[in-house]
């Protein structure tokens, strides 16, 4: 008997507007148990599931959704994290519109399934109510240095440390995650899961040293010459904050998102002066970009109490790259959109504060080298907008310390060290290296996948040592 | 979590820590800087390693208590632990022979200038150093500067010690007298932009070592961004230190004013913690 179809997703549970954006309380709350089942009645457990070939590790995608139907949510966790080991993170924060529910099936005629709400629910149950259970080979008596905490680092090692290899991962910061906990704000990712996945990590026996820069501190060449690792994994992500090169981008007032972000995520200047670090808005917060890291600084803006929070992008709503679903909570939050529009000139007060911004109007022309329609300034449309503060969300870069750093490290003209895209290999012997520091700023998972692949590479490679 | 060794008050306000960082004592070279954060709430603040010991595996920082990140810094005793320090961050100082060199440390930036200086002293350079404050209880580490230098002169702004008046002034007479072939100046903003400003009409090589707001100190934020010349650098990959001729200093005395109402804020709030009930 054919059942019926349910053409849309079951909507996500959210926080009401007027409380999300008076605090940095998680705006999705997640499926409850029986949301989460009538979800996944709607999988139609395919033969040959194009959703798995949409996720770039390739989750068994309908078999974790049958488990969800079997209610034994504790092995849906297991089958997900067979190939990603931090599904309550990408659960919340993959592009699953690009990825795994773009390929769903029932895409093509109705919404495809929420795959994404799926591994979330299924991961906060495991969160809440699993032991850690893992198998640990027995030591095998090689060490690896893992630089850089963010997924790809953690994954990495994590995966390092099941095959029995000791491995210490070297951040930078005082806290481990990288963009997981300076960048990603609490309402889209609480830092309590990310905190939890950190002691998951640490419970394989993975230690990890915060406030060690590498580059500074050790080098990778004496990581290795003189520390005794055999192996180093390179996971510095995209750190380097791109600015505009525009007239007044040294008022104060300008941020990079970075600033910004890493304010208010990591040092908590939302609650200063109990904590010391300051931020500042005034009233109207001009943000300058379309990605993730855009929506994320806009909505920011918004819970620190802005009047106005603008989002000035050159394309079109679009081609815009953030997540669907931020681009929807912004809106429904009362960020503006300005659409083809790009800043020209900022102008300060005398006391050398922003008080405006000069931006021109734009238009879409010829596709480029994406595949995105080139925007094109309009000439004489000059416009002002009154802002007390420009946040620049314009992209990252690969910061060079590492590689000023290391020997016969080959990197590319970008500045992105090189790396094989299925082994992590690097120019140099026994280095390896993945996520945004080989591929420019991507995604999490991609991050993660990379760290996976050059952790079974690393294996490989000590086991011929 | 970083142990407080030793602790001695310079001058009022000025105080400085021996701190217990056996990995960052192996490392730390003249020029360099730490990131401190003193506890759970702390602001990350920068601080230049003013000495370091391999062998105890102690550094040694100096600071002024200028406003409520170093005040409760100030409070910390031996024994006390820091929570988080980093470093050592930015680049080292370019230790060469030049010939005469003039060392310009004014107030609480003696201390950073000290292991350039001395480091310079070793390279077999003459070393003049010209060291001011605005009255002798503020004048620190004399003994340990003069021990470095061919030349040593020191002023106060009331004259309560050595010669009544500003660096600059002694810093003019030499360069008038005779050939100098580079000057280093590392103190507060306006000392620094003063002595380049004297050096350039000389032609003189000039470094000074610049303090902007930071936070990582990595390179990821882009905080401490200062225009030298027609680039803009971060200065705690970068710098600190840069060549004084090619500074902004209107933007780099600007942008220390960035957050000046928190400041006081910050400043105004001791103690609101306790009352809370602490933990939160
Ligand atoms: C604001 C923001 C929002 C985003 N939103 C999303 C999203 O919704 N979905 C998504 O999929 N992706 C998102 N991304 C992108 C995603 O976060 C990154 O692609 C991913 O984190 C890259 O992982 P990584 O491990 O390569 O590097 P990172 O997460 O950048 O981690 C690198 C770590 O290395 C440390 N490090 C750097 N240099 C050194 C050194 N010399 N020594 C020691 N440690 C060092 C850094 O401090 C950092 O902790 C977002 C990014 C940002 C900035
Ligand atoms: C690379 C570097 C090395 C430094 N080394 C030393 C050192 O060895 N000893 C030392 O005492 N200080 C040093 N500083 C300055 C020190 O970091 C600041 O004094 C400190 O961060 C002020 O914090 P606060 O909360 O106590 O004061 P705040 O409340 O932040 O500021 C109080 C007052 O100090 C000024 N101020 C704020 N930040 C700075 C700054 N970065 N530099 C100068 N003035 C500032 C403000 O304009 C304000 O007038 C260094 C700074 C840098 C960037
Ligand atoms: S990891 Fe991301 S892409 Fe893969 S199934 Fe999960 S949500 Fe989809
Ligand atoms: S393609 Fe869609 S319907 Fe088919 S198995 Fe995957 S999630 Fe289920
Ligand atoms: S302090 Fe963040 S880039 Fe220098």
């Amino acid at each position: 008997m054919p059942r019926e179809i349910i053409k849309n997703k079951y909507p996500m549970p959210l926080l009401p507007i007027e409380k999300r954006i008076k605090s940095f309380h998680e705006v999705a709350l997640g499926y409850t148990e029986d949301l989460a089942i009538k979800e996944a009645e709607r999988c139609l457990q395919c033969n040959k599931p194009s959703c798995v070939e949409g996720c770039p590790v390739g989750v068994d995608i309908p078999a974790f959704i049958k488990l969800i139907l079997e209610r034994d949510y504790l092995a849906a966790a297991a089958k997900i994290k067979e190939k990603n080991s931090l599904p309550a993170v990408c659960g919340r924060v993959c592009p699953q519109e690009n990825q795994c529910e773009k390929m769903c099936v029932l895409g093509k005629k109705y919404e495809p399934v929420a795959i994404g709400r799926l591994e979330r629910f299924v991961a906060d149950y495991e969160l809440a109510n699993g032991e850690l259970q893992y198998t640990r080979k027995s030591p095998t008596g090689y060490r690896v240095a893992v630089v850089g905490s963010g997924p790809a680092g953690l994954t990495c090692a994590a995966e390092l440390a099941k095959m029995g290899h000791e491995v210490t991962v070297f951040e930078a910061l005082h806290i481990a995650g990288g963009v997981l906990v300076y960048g990603i704000p609490e309402f889209r990712l609480p830092k309590s899961i990310v905190a939890k996945e950190i002691e998951n990590i640490k419970a394989l026996g993975v230690k990890i040293e915060v406030n060690s820069v590498i580059g500074k501190l050790w080098t990778v060449d004496e990581l290795m010459r003189e520390k005794g690792y055999h192996a180093v994994f390179i996971g510095t992500g995209a750190g380097l904050p791109y600015f505009m090169d525009i007239p007044g981008e040294n008022l104060n007032g300008v941020y990079s998102a970075n600033e910004f972000l890493t304010r208010v995520n990591l040092m908590k200047a939302y609650d200063f002066p109990n904590y010391l670090t300051p931020i500042r808005t005034g009233k109207r917060v001009a943000v300058i970009g379309g990605g993730n890291v855009a929506m994320d600084a806009a909505r920011t803006a918004l819970r620190l109490g802005v009047e106005e929070s603008y989002i000035i992008y050159r394309r079109t709503e679009k081609e815009m790259p953030a997540r669907a679903e931020e681009i929807e909570h912004a809106k429904e939050e009362g960020v503006r959109f300005i659409f083809l529009s790009c800043p020209v000139e900022i102008k300060g007060d005398n006391e050398g504060r922003v008080c405006e911004i000069i931006c021109q109007n734009y238009e879409l022309g010829e596709p480029d080298e994406s595949g995105r329609r080139r925007p094109v300034p309009i000439p004489g449309s000059e416009y002002s907008l009154k802002v007390d503060t420009v946040i620049m969300a314009i992209g990252q870069g690969p910061n060079p310390l590492i590689a000023a750093t290391t020997d016969q490290l080959q990197v590319n003209k970008k500045g992105n060290i090189i790396a094989d895209e299925q082994t992590g290999k690097t120019s140099k012997p026994g280095v390896f290296a993945g996520g945004d520091i080989v591929s420019g700023a991507a995604t999490v998972i991609l991050a993660m996948g990379a760290g996976k692949k050059a952790a079974l590479s690393i294996d490989k490679y000590l086991r011929s040592l | 979590m970083y142990t407080i060794k030793d602790k001695i008050l310079l001058a009022p306000g000025i105080k400085m820590f021996m701190i217990d960082a056996p990995s960052i004592a192996q490392k730390a070279k003249p020029g360099q800087f730490v990131i401190v954060r003193k506890d759970e709430y702390g602001e990350r603040i920068p601080l230049t390693i003013a000495d370091s010991d391999k062998r105890e595996g102690t550094i040694t920082i100096i600071f002024q208590e200028v406003g409520r990140s170093t005040q409760d810094l100030g409070k910390m005793e031996v024994g006390d632990m820091i929570l988080d320090l980093v470093g050592p961050l930015g680049r080292e100082s370019e230790i060469d022979f030049y010939g005469t060199v003039i060392c310009v440390g004014g107030g609480v930036g003696v201390a950073p200038i000290y292991p350039i200086t001395r480091a310079l002293h070793m390279k077999g350079n003459r070393i003049i150093s010209i060291i001011g404050a605005r009255s002798a209880d503020y004048l620190i580490w004399l003994d340990k500067m003069d021990e470095v230098s061919d030349e040593f002169y020191v002023t106060t702004d009331d004259g309560s010690y050595g010669r009544k008046g500003f660096v600059t002034e002694v810093l003019t007479e030499i360069m008038d007298k005779e050939e100098i072939n580079m000057v280093m100046a590392i103190g507060p903003i306006q000392m620094m932009e003063a002595v380049s400003r004297i050096t350039k009409e000389k032609g003189i090589k000039t470094l000074v070592s610049l303090n902007p707001i930071m936070l990582d100190g990595t390179g990821m934020c882009g905080a401490c961004r200062v225009q030298i010349g027609d680039e803009v650098k971060f200065a705690c990959v970068d710098g600190p230190e840069f060549d004084g001729h090619l500074v902004d200093w209107e933007n780099a005395k600007r942008r220390l004013k960035m957050f000046e109402r928190e400041e006081k804020i910050a400043l105004t709030s001791l103690g609101c913690r306790c009352c809370q009930g602490g933990e939160k």
